[in-house]
């Protein structure tokens, strides 16, 4: 159970991104968040997981509050959220298994990173995942050397091998063809229900919305303005998230607009 | 989906790193490689461990006598380092307007061959040479001084802008000189319309760096007596003067510094 | 500029406007002024400049035909040279690598560590080989030891300098996946950033080596080991027609050097 409570971002002394936003989300949802670019559904996600730092309000991952942890409790939550990106943030010189294996990274001793030598229920947990995304015959190839589809399956596989209680996916689709990103909602959605596992994604295709989430939110200059079913999301909702900015359909097209998004939302530290 | 083939799944479930070399052969044949060389290396080598004992309490004397470094004798410092600014300017002018026929020479795509060869084997000559040991011999030749110190600096910014200017001559648009040779301009007319025209802003860029870098060399070849900061230098090291001697070093790094940094503020401002 | 209009009115047509025409003549006057100002100034007596060329081509005829008789003696110092030189760049690595991390702005632990660690890159670049020598041979006396030392002075502030651009220029993405994992600080570099930088370090490595086996033939003026030892004694004993030799064997050893770099760097790639 994900509990957000009057989460405020500001960078500077600029207008806040996000406006005290209160989001609840449990089970095993697929929740879309939708918005036009700036909208702030970046920096939400990334403050959960608080790659960038809050400025105030509280976010609850099952009752443990996550805004004022220190480095050391911080990387332990961290290992229950796991995130996929837009770019995939895959390591494009490691092979597919050790990229996997990464997502172990906060359970294992540094000696066992540097040598990768690994548990091995971990290496079983790994090629258990990679054959249910049908990755599993890559792992000794070079991450860089997949096509743009098999690539962010790593990336799912990464966040899930964290054995995650949320997981987090900041445009995930953005950067791949139509069909390939329609496997990846489809493999997202079926994930969640398999591993009972609730899903933020961050996305600009409302249609791939509709289609593949129980949920969706709608944002707007970083305040809520939709919270609903796909069947209650109508045109009058999708007028009030995009009217005067621009149509969702231009923005699903363009991945361009979600990266410099992400670049203007990170934190500079 | 597709699924992995079972037979691989079997021993893919133990999963380990590929190696970084993936034939076992060559990573042990170079592992073996390299111990074999550095024992091989490491014997043989001429260490005079009795004379490499007593380093300790020198270094101790050198530090001890070179602080404070002594800045009295400026007057000195003044005279070696300003011989060592005209040589670089000298040997920088020099050596710039020479490699301009050098790297004309040494480009394949406007020089006839033997003239290309030669060209080449100019550059390669001067660039295989250290600057201190091009020095020795001018030295040699011409006696100590600073005209040794610009003959070697004008011959090293020959071998390294000639070279850099030759690739760059090389890389030009060629649809600039068809058009200059459609017009009926002869071979100079052509050179100096179509083809300098697209080096001349690198080449000015080189200058600035070959000047900084020059300034740099000129405090070395002094070392083997061909004049500037470097002869000082030497001078002082030679009459165990470390206090001097440490005092020329740490003006020579300013000076480094402050050129380091005007050159790469002009380079800057022109490109 | 502004009176363009005007020239183009009265169909005058100049190559530069007069601003570009001032500063052209200002760089050319002041370029003009420092010339004479050396060539005056300079500690020149004129007539063994008029008589250089003589000199220089008395000393070419001396030096023909090169003299093969010490050639064995010639090959055990180019080997003494290329060891001084293969070591001396191993050794480097081992203090460079150290030094760049906490010289690059991402991944220095502290401000204190960074200027220490610009501090150590400048104060190495700005003194070069044959100084390092001349106090490496006033301490531990004439020999191979000095040669090595003096090397790895002056080489550990190229590699660190270069090696902590290439840590500046990472992706960063990669680095915010593994910090989402909850992995620490070194797993985050061992993940992320090695293999981001390591064929850089390969390139950087295999330059410097280049560079020292030239710098290394010179060592030997000063004292400090490599075939520079016995050139200086041929040219005290007037031996011109072995100094021809050692240098036609110079050539050879960098020429055989580049092409061994040029090898390696097609390897690496």
């Amino acid at each position: 159970m994900l509990e957000i409570t009057n989460l405020i971002k500001r960078y500077g002394q600029d207008e806040p991104v996000l406006k005290g936003l209160d989001l609840a989300v449990e089970g095993n949802s697929v929740v879309a968040i939708v918005g036009a670019s700036g909208a702030g559904k970046s920096t939400l996600l990334r403050c959960i997981n608080r790659l960038v730092e809050p400025t105030s309000g509280s976010i609850k991952l099952n009752g443990t509050e996550i805004v004022n942890l220190r480095r050391r409790e911080l990387r332990r939550v961290r290992r229950k959220i796991g995130m996929v990106f837009q770019g995939f943030n895959l390591i494009d010189r490691l092979t597919v298994m050790e990229n996997v294996l990464a997502g172990r990274l906060g359970y294992v001793s540094l000696f066992q990173a540097v040598t990768r030598r690994f548990p091995a229920e971990d290496i079983e947990r790994a090629f258990a995942l990679m054959e249910r995304v049908g990755i599993a015959h890559y792992a000794n190839k070079r991450a860089d050397e997949l096509s743009g589809g098999e690539r962010q399956r790593v990336g799912v596989v990464r966040a899930l091998m964290q054995e995650p209680e949320v997981l987090l996916a900041d445009e995930p689709t953005a950067s791949l063809d139509p069909r390939t990103s329609e496997q990846i909602m489809m493999l997202l959605q079926s994930l969640a229900s398999e591993l009972s596992l609730p899903v933020l994604i961050n996305i600009h295709n409302v249609a791939q919305a509709r289609s593949y989430t129980d949920r969706i939110v709608g944002l707007r200059h970083g305040t809520m303005i939709f919270d609903g079913t796909p069947v209650e999301f109508d045109k009058e909702a999708l007028d009030a998230i995009y009217g005067g900015i621009e149509s969702p359909e231009d923005a699903s097209t363009t991945p361009e607009r979600g990266s410099k998004e992400r670049e203007s939302d990170h934190d500079p530290t | 989906m597709t699924r992995p083939d079972p037979s691989e799944k079997s021993d893919a479930r133990a999963w380990r790193k590929p190696p970084f070399i993936a034939n076992p052969l060559l990573r042990y044949g170079l592992l073996a490689l390299l111990a074999g060389y550095l024992s091989w290396a490491l014997t043989t080598l001429p260490f005079n461990w009795e004379r490499i004992g007593e380093g300790l309490p020198r270094a101790a004397r050198i530090f001890g006598g070179g602080f404070p470094p002594n800045f009295s004798r400026f007057d000195l410092l003044l005279t070696g380092f300003t011989e060592s600014l005209q040589i670089a300017i000298l040997a920088t002018l020099l050596g710039v307007l020479l490699s301009i026929p050098f790297a004309v020479m040494a480009a394949r795509n406007i020089a006839p061959l033997p003239i290309y060869l030669l060209g080449r084997t100019v550059i390669i000559v001067s660039r295989s040479f250290h600057p201190v040991i091009v020095a020795i011999l001018f030295v040699a030749a011409v006696g100590f001084g600073p005209l040794a110190g610009i003959l070697t600096l004008t011959l090293y910014s020959i071998g390294f802008v000639g070279k850099l200017l030759a690739e760059e001559i090389e890389e030009i648009d060629w649809g600039q000189v068809e058009a200059m040779r459609s017009t009926g301009a002869g071979y100079l007319a052509t050179l100096y319309y179509a083809v300098f025209p697209q080096i001349l802003p690198r080449q000015v860029g080189l200058s600035m760096y070959q000047l900084d870098s020059n300034l740099r060399a000129s405090a070395v070849v002094g070392i083997v007596g061909a004049g500037g900061i470097g002869s000082t230098l030497m001078n002082a090291f030679g009459r165990y003067d470390y206090d001097f001697a440490f005092a020329i070093l740490l003006v020579i790094i300013a000076v480094i510094l402050i050129s380091e940094g005007v050159s790469g503020w002009v380079r800057k401002r022109i490109w | 500029m502004v009176d363009n209009d005007d020239l183009l009115a009265a169909r005058i047509w100049r190559r530069h406007n007069p601003r570009e025409q001032l500063v052209r003549y200002g760089a050319m006057l002041v370029t003009l002024m420092l010339v004479v100002w050396a060539v005056r100034d300079i500690d020149i007596f004129w007539p063994w400049v008029w008589d250089a060329p003589n000199q220089i081509s008395n000393l070419g005829s001396r030096m023909w035909p090169p003299d093969p008789s010490r050639l064995g003696e010639i090959l055990d110092a180019m080997v003494e040279t290329v060891h001084i030189a293969t070591l001396a760049t191993m050794l480097t690595i081992f203090i460079a690598l150290p030094v760049s991390y906490i010289a690059a702005q991402n991944t220095t632990p502290n401000r204190a560590c960074l200027w220490l660690g610009r501090f150590i890159l400048v104060a190495s670049r700005s003194v070069n080989t044959i100084i390092w020598a001349l106090l490496f041979v006033a301490i531990f006396g004439p020999g191979v030891l000095a040669g090595i030392l003096a090397i790895m002075c002056r080489s550990v502030g190229f590699i660190g300098k270069l090696m902590s651009e290439a840590i500046e220029e990472i992706d960063r993405r990669p680095v915010e996946a593994m910090e989402a994992t909850g992995a620490s600080k070194a797993k985050v570099i061992v993940y992320a950033i090695v293999p981001q930088v390591v064929p850089a370090f390969f390139a950087i490595v295999i330059l410097r080596w280049d560079i020292n086996i030239r710098e290394s033939t010179v060592l030997g003026l000063v004292g400090a080991g490599g075939i520079g030892v016995i050139l200086q004694g041929s040219i005290d004993t007037f031996a011109w027609q072995t100094v021809a030799t050692i240098l036609v064997a110079i050539i050879l050893l960098v020429l055989i050097g580049e092409a061994i770099t040029a090898l390696l760097r097609r390897r690496v790639m």
